[in-house]
């Protein structure tokens, strides 16, 4: 399958590809890692007159933490770079769990995380890490950077708020205000499926209360959907049987599944429900190890 | 009426191409390429280097996977403009003119093939792997190549011959 034809420009700074979006007039289309732009190009569901890839732009490719605590992900920093990341390992559990399980293990090599946020497939992990994190995008344009919250950022299926001449140069997670703990998990019928159905949580914990709470939820719903309820219920005291068990009734009746050949609609709260309580259960074992 | 192949190598008069100068399998290649074609095609039909597969043309399947750079990646998936300045290894760079690579003995060995479609993707994301990690265990083999689908084995002799392949690796 061959795209349409296109013109190809290959900028080595964030200010020429603003500038050639710019340009672009709406007709420009950013290419990062290209594992869903690409396929989309393919397919002919995309037939951007440009396409600027910001793969030879070279200081785009990092994560890291700031001094207070703040990670930074950069909009070239791959799927394969979080997961075998050290200070992922030790610093953000919900990064760190969702990164194995984006798309298949080829596709990590180039697909990148900033991308996907972009992309805004409903589908997509790390979206739901981003929401259940409080995550921000930083966007840059002519007239400067501006920070724009992740619940605001996703309109809907595959459409964000950028305008057509900013760049998503990077993402931020804010600092944790106690220990962050958290977990990914996601039913998949085989790798590189999308999800039947996924979970995103993230805890701050401090003196083994609760501080701050988000969950997110993956492929039940029109977009990635936020389950401030539930997130809300676990916060201001400890991690107990009923209130986890609270917080799982509570994700399933924010999940709005369809049945579909994946699975039922009943089937997939199901699993939310599930899916969270393991998430908040493994926390609260580790965080009586810890103890 | 223009051939598949001629449409790609004889970019038809008044379309832009770019010059793109990449390393193959250790050579040193220059092609004019028009930026829609993907790097499977500048392989394959250009470059007449037909071991990298086109199964699924979706990013799905992994037929197509070859080293970019040393790491894996779908070369249905990438744009072969952005190749340019990068070293891009298949499955015909594997072998020696008189010797197999261990990841190819060992998939003779372990019978690791039936129809062999998918494996010049299998062999290079296990090239990949065995690079990273020269010992790994059946799980890591497994989860490496999760990326790689095979219709035909229940990959059970893929697994073998990548193990084949690293015990012969690490013993040389």
């Amino acid at each position: 399958m061959y795209p349409s034809r296109f013109r190809y420009e290959s900028p080595r700074t964030v200010e020429e590809a603003i500038a050639l979006l710019e340009e672009g007039k709406g007709e420009a289309k950013i290419l990062a890692g290209g594992q869903s732009l690409v396929p989309m190009l393919k397919l002919r569901f995309a037939n951007p007159e440009m396409l600027v890839d910001i793969n030879n732009i070279s200081d785009l490719d990092y994560h890291r933490f700031d001094a207070d605590g703040t990670l930074r992900i950069g909009a070239l920093c791959r799927h394969e770079h979080l997961e075998k990341s050290a200070v992922i390992a030790a610093g953000q559990p919900t990064i760190a769990a969702a990164a194995p399980l984006v798309a298949d293990p080829i596709v990590r090599t180039r697909g990148t995380f900033v991308g996907s946020v972009c992309h805004g497939d409903p589908q997509g992990d790390w979206a739901a890490c981003m929401m259940a994190l409080d995550g921000r995008i930083v966007a840059q344009g002519p007239a400067g950077r501006r920070e724009i919250p992740v619940r605001e950022f996703v309109t809907g299926p595959f459409q964000n708020v950028l305008a057509y001449n900013e760049l998503a140069v990077e993402a931020v997670i804010p600092a944790p205000r106690g220990v962050p703990h958290g977990g990914y998990l996601k039913l998949e019928r085989r790798v590189g499926d999308f999800a039947t159905a996924a979970v995103a949580v993230a805890l701050e914990m401090s003196g083994g209360s609760v501080v701050r709470a988000g969950i997110a939820l993956t492929g039940v719903g029109g977009s990635t959907l936020d389950a401030p309820e539930a997130a809300a219920s676990l916060v201001g005291g400890p991690l107990t049987a009923e209130g986890i068990a609270q917080a799982g009734d509570l994700a399933a009746a924010a999940s709005k599944p369809r049945t579909d050949h994946r699975g039922s609609a009943s089937y997939k709260r199901h699993i939310i429900s599930t899916f969270t309580m393991r998430i908040l259960h493994r926390i609260a074992e580790s965080d009586e190890r810890a103890a | 009426m223009t051939s598949l192949y001629e449409e790609v190598s004889v970019t038809p008069v008044g379309v832009p191409v770019r010059r793109v100068t990449l390393t193959v399998n250790g050579e040193r290649r220059i092609a004019d390429v028009e930026p829609r074609l993907l790097l499977a095609h500048l392989l394959r039909q250009a470059f007449k280097l037909t071991g990298t597969h086109i199964g699924c043309d979706t990013t799905n399947c992994g037929a197509c996977t070859v080293l970019f750079d040393g790491r894996p990646i779908k070369s249905c998936t990438m744009l072969a403009v952005q190749a340019d300045g990068h070293e891009v290894e298949t499955v015909e760079g594997l072998a020696t003119a008189s010797e197999l690579h261990p990841v190819q003995e060992g998939f003779k060995e372990e019978h690791g093939l039936q129809c062999g479609y998918c494996t010049p993707g299998m062999m290079m994301s296990a090239k990949a792997l065995l690079a990273e990690n020269p010992d790994p265990t059946e799980d890591e083999i497994r989860w490496a190549l999760s990326g790689n689908l095979c219709r035909c084995t229940g990959y059970q002799n893929i697994v073998k011959a990548v193990l084949w392949a690293a015990t012969k690796m690490r013993a040389s």
